[in-house]
């Protein structure tokens, strides 16, 4: 018979070792995986983990990926640590998206300093409102803010369907699904010659400091993480549920709409209909290995982004299915959930014996 | 010394690794949008590297690349890890594929289905899809019994649209009420709409249906209704033995073999090529003996006419859907129009989304 009890004293030590544990059977369950597919697993993990960041351009390749996923799973954390299971990050990445691009859109045959900071506020402004609609429901019509938010995704991704065909789409474009290129005063400015990392990467690491003070360090933060402990508590404490609500959710989204104005003025330049390859639902993964610890998130963001890259590089090199790069993915989040829950609880096998069934 | 003794070991080494790269190490890319077991478009290109392959030259793929910021990473690493000549399969890929083939001139690049050809290490290809449409058009107007023809379209760029004008000029001249009805998915795959669509065309009294998107979901959908379809990009015959009456296969095989020797040979020249039934690139599946041995019969002279040139899919007179002329009696549209277009033909219903 087994029997599962809560453990009382989880050390804080453990609590924060335990994604090492993950990414460690996900390494070794990635070698069975590459064995059974019929491939040496050293070498094809060597392909997957090494070679992608083994030269200069690799590594800002490691950056640009982490970017977006870092500053969406800070957002998130946010809203996950408060017990807000904003799910809806892809969207307010797109709606984030739309709202920059079209003002970079407006400005398309101009140029100037001032361009670039109104493309990124309306970005972080678009996402924002975005988010603020399963706030609002959910606030005061007490509707679920998981199904809102999700739903909303295929809302603003349909939006912008719609936009980069129809009344946005570029002109001499022979209406293929695509608006003009923007002008380069709203590119986001490059950090080297020859390599796509970008500005971006400092709004990236802006979030982090900026999460980490406002979470550790001021009253807002004291709720957040008392209304995650436990709603009773904080209501008891006559903490205002409601404002802060609607605050993290704008937090959330906000950082979701830098992300996806960071791809458009980043690597991409234009508005197509593939802005983000699910980079709002990838950093769901990476909120959570990061422990919604802002400095966990930047470690996290950069493993999840290097399953990315390696997923191509093993499909180069060794032909090796790109879909694994999923499955990594999906494995990681499998073993962080498994072993928190040898880690809260215990599992015990009881030895009964035939007597004791009896009674 | 000790220096310049490094600094030719150094520059030997290099050299050394630039002048192996001889034929024996000639290695072609290719970048799929889509997995390669689609049955549809990344499939067909599958096929066309598998025969790469099989003419003894080395070949590596990427599949399932977003057309979005990672797609320059994955051209850029197929140059970097020493691949001579790249296909790029799909239209999004158009700015990427420029913009490295800018920073490795020595690494040819195919792009497909695009226009721009930014450096002379580019050329594009594309095939004359629309030659298969008007086979299509001519079986479907004999074929249907309701006179309502269903469409399945992705976006609406000038080769869609193209698909739509050839299809039903051709159903038109053998039955002159033909209407066309149009449902807009805007997506090149997705099973799920891709059956709403055909179930909407179907109910709305079409009992042919054709597809310019590429799951086979729609010819499923028709199979299950009991109405005609028609496969598209690849032979999805198994998947509605029934219903396909025949499909358009895009045959890049050839053309990916001629230019990936020409590569290794040093023959290579930019160019835009855009080849049909009489090269090839467009083949047709086998025709459905449902049809009728006359039908096939007409159907097969058809197909030869177009691919001898004898007959245009475009021959005037062409009206609008508002009855202005677009090409006079007589003449046949030039391929800058054909490239450009973007304006239905009288016959079909609704208009193009704006």
């Amino acid at each position: 018979m087994i029997k599962i009890e809560k453990r009382n004293d989880v050390p804080m030590a453990l609590y924060f070792f335990t994604p090492f544990i993950a990414i460690i059977l996900t390494i070794l369950g990635g070698g069975i995986i590459f064995y059974i597919l019929g491939f040496n697993p050293i070498e094809a993990l060597k392909f997957y983990f090494i070679t992608p960041i083994s030269n200069l351009y690799g590594l800002s390749e490691l950056l640009l990926k982490a970017t977006p996923l870092c500053l969406i799973a800070i957002g998130l954390s946010f809203c996950f640590k408060s017990n807000n299971w904003n799910i809806g990050a892809e969207g307010q990445l797109t709606f984030g998206a739309i709202v920059g691009g079209g003002v970079a859109l407006l400005f398309y045959n101009q140029e100037g300093f001032y361009i670039l900071p109104l493309v990124i506020l309306a970005g972080a402004i678009g996402g924002m409102i975005f988010a603020l609609i399963p706030a609002i429901l959910k606030t005061y019509f007490n509707t679920n803010e998981i199904l809102v938010s999700l739903m909303l995704v295929y809302v603003s991704k349909l939006l912008l369907d719609y936009l980069v065909v129809g009344p946005w789409s570029n002109p001499e474009g022979f209406n293929f699904p695509e608006t003009r290129q923007f002008s380069d005063s709203s590119r986001m400015p490059l950090l080297f010659e020859g390599l796509r990392i970008h500005a971006g990467i400092f709004l990236a690491l802006a979030a982090v400091m900026l999460s980490w003070f406002i979470l550790y360090k001021t009253y807002l933060g004291f709720q957040i993480k008392v209304s995650g402990l436990s709603l009773k508590t904080a209501k008891y404490a006559g903490f205002k549920g409601k404002t802060m609500i609607l605050v993290v959710f704008m937090i959330s989204g906000a950082c979701a709409g830098l992300a996806g104005v960071g791809e458009i003025t980043g690597p991409i330049g234009q508005l197509h209909r593939m802005v983000s390859p699910d980079y709002g639902f990838t950093a769901i993964i990476v909120a959570f290995l990061g422990r919604l610890n802002p400095f966990g998130i930047i470690f996290a963001s950069l493993v999840v982004a290097l399953t990315y890259l390696g997923a191509e590089t093993a499909q180069i090199f060794l032909q090796i299915p790109k879909y694994t790069g999923q499955v990594f993915q999906g494995m990681i989040l499998f073993f962080l959930l498994a072993s928190d829950y040898l880690l809260f609880f215990k599992v015990k096998i009881l030895n009964l014996k035939k007597n004791e069934l009896r009674n | 010394m000790y220096k310049n003794f490094f600094r030719y070991l150094i520059s030997a080494i290099f050299l050394l690794g630039f002048s192996v790269n001889s034929n024996a190490d000639f290695k072609v890319g290719f970048v799929y949008v889509g997995p390669t077991g689609d049955h549809g478009w990344t499939f067909q290109h599958h096929e066309g590297r598998n025969a790469v392959e099989a003419a003894g030259i080395k070949t590596t793929f990427v599949e399932s690349v977003p057309e979005g910021a990672d797609a320059e990473r994955v051209i850029r690493q197929l140059a970097q890890s020493g691949h001579d000549l790249i296909f790029t399969t799909s239209f999004g890929y158009m700015d990427p594929t420029n913009k490295v083939a800018k920073d490795f001139p020595n690494v040819k690049f195919e792009h497909a289905t695009g226009y721009k050809r930014e450096h002379s290490n580019v050329s594009t290809y594309s095939a004359r899809f629309y030659e298969g449409r008007t086979l299509l058009g001519h079986i479907a107007g004999k074929m249907t019994k309701t006179n309502t023809i269903g469409y399945i379209a992705s976006f609406p760029i000038p080769e869609v649209i193209r698909g739509i004008n050839a299809m039903t000029l051709a159903a038109q001249k053998v039955n002159p009420n033909i209407k066309t009805k149009i449902v807009w998915v805007f997506t090149w795959y997705d099973p799920g709409k891709e059956a709403e669509a055909a179930q909407a065309l179907i109910d709305q009294g079409a009992d042919v249906i054709m597809q310019h998107t590429d799951s086979t979901a729609p010819v499923q959908t028709a199979e299950k209704a009991g109405v005609w379809s028609f496969g598209q990009a690849s032979d999805m015959q198994r998947f509605a033995p029934k219903s396909i009456l025949t499909s358009i296969i895009d045959d890049w095989a050839p053309y990916y073999v001629e230019r990936a020797i020409a590569a290794r040979d040093g023959k290579w020249n930019q160019q835009d090529t855009w080849h049909g039934l009489k090269e090839g690139m467009v083949a047709m599946g086998p025709y459905n003996s449902a049809m009728g041995a006359d039908l096939v019969k007409e159907v097969e002279q058809l197909q030869k006419d177009l691919a001898s040139g004898k007959v245009h899919s475009f021959t005037g007179p062409i009206y609008d859907q508002k009855g202005n002329i677009l090409v006079a009696e007589g003449k046949v549209a030039d391929d800058g129009m054909l490239a450009g277009m973007s304006v239905y033909v009288k016959g079909v219903e609704g208009d193009i989304p704006k």
